[in-house]
């Protein structure tokens, strides 16, 4: 069998759950006989160099730089994956939402009780820095996402069951205490 | 003596006692129907519809419907769970339901359903309200984020007298569960400790301890809620 070529990145996320992806333990080996790995963290390869089957998508949209990376994944993905809390519902850094990105800016670098270095009064402004969104969007509300895997994170297990069965295209019976949001 | 009666839910008939609801009949005979708002020993309420069932191909809660003698229900059908599993993702979207940052996490009702429907996602879009959180009562913090107005604290949660430690303030979006700020400073640790148990999620967490049973031996880590009724 021809090896599925996998891509992952981690966006609005704390990599817990590319942690969880190691937590499979020895079964690696295994996966390194299904599986190449394309863009990713683990590998450190930075941009796609060859269409990929799989995309593993950490963490939600929080910024613009988020947004497009999540685009270039649809783009060059043929499946999508939203694993975690994060990718799903936005999950920590949504705590945010509802909050005037003005007020959000203005507690973290003006007003916050550990800013003291900050006597300017600056707020992060450069080009270079990717703006912040409204909001932190769960990443099927920017693109289609064809799988969930819910979990903070999502267990081993998990992970494991639904990539080997999407591999091997074998049915996928999870049992009850795999699926877990926290 | 009371008259003893037959229902059929989904073709299994059951004998019960003329007066109950379906949702008592079904438990009492070994048939889950998923509730949230409905509590054992306060009046039923019928308004988070998760109880819902089919009969005469008309959707009405169980929880408020009284059995009656020949009646035939509709429980567990692809058309009536979809449709309850539509109530969960409703509820998972119109409040902030951060599961992991939850002490109710494991033994959180709304939670354990969504688990029971296999919910991966909702079919519809975050609303990210912005709710208040009140910790002014020395052994209770009120979460609106979590709040899903059911009721059940506002029934259940009385003192001495009667009144009330929660009622309802405003009306249609607005509206929020408050527990009022004189008695709330005046509640006993017992009462508050009960207050949580009956809330069905984690907006009213009592106050000093906290995560206090480990993960792996909370109520639904394993076996999936509705279990402990059903043969």
């Amino acid at each position: 069998m021809e090896k599925k070529i996998i891509a992952t990145t981690s966006l609005a996320g704390c990599f817990g759950c590319h942690m969880s992806v190691l937590d499979i333990d020895e079964r690696i080996l295994e996966l390194i006989e299904l599986v190449e790995f394309n863009k990713s963290p683990v590998d450190d390869i930075k941009t796609f160099t060859k269409p990929v089957d799989i995309g593993i998508i950490e963490g939600g949209c929080c910024n613009s730089e988020n947004v497009e990376v999540l685009r270039s994944f649809r783009k060059n993905c043929k499946i999508l994956i939203s694993l975690g809390e994060c990718a799903i519902m936005g999950g920590l850094p949504a705590l945010r939402n509802g909050i005037p990105i003005e007020e959000c800016l203005n507690e973290a670098y003006i007003n916050g009780p550990t800013v003291g270095l900050n006597t300017q009064h600056i707020l992060p402004n450069d080009d270079e820095l990717p703006m912040l969104l409204d909001k932190v969007y769960p990443c099927h509300e920017i693109v289609k996402i064809d799988y969930y895997l819910p979990g903070c994170p999502p267990s081993a297990e998990l992970i494991w069951d639904a990539l080997v069965a999407l591999i091997t295209g074998s049915k996928l019976d999870l049992p009850y205490e795999v699926i877990k949001f926290d | 003596m009371t008259n003893k009666i037959k229902i059929k839910i989904d073709g299994k008939e059951i004998i019960t006692d003329q007066g109950k609801t379906i949702v008592e009949a079904a438990h009492e005979n070994g048939i889950f129907i998923p509730t949230l708002c409905n509590f054992a020993g306060a009046l039923p309420k019928g308004c988070c519809r998760m109880c819902t069932i089919k009969i005469n191909n008309r959707f009405m809660t169980s929880c408020t419907t009284p059995a009656a003698h020949g009646m035939e229900v509709e429980n567990n059908t692809n058309e009536i769970n979809d449709f309850r599993k539509g109530i969960i993702e409703l509820l998972f979207v119109s409040g902030n339901h951060f599961c992991p940052s939850c002490e109710k996490s494991g033994n959180c009702e709304l939670q354990a359903l969504a688990y029971r429907y296999q919910m991966m996602v909702p079919r519809f879009p975050y609303d990210f309200p912005m709710k208040s959180v009140d910790g002014s009562s020395p052994y209770i913090i009120k979460d609106q984020n979590r709040c899903i107005l059911c009721k059940r604290c506002i029934k259940t949660i009385k003192d001495d007298l009667g009144r009330h430690y929660f009622a309802f303030k405003e009306r249609g979006h607005k509206l929020e569960v408050l527990l009022d700020e004189k008695m709330g400073k005046e509640i006993s640790s017992a009462l508050a400790k009960k207050a949580m148990e009956n809330c069905p999620v984690g907006s009213i967490i009592f106050k000093e301890v906290g995560f206090e049973v480990p993960i792996g031996q909370r109520k639904y880590d394993h076996k999936p809620i509705g279990s402990e009724i059903e043969n």
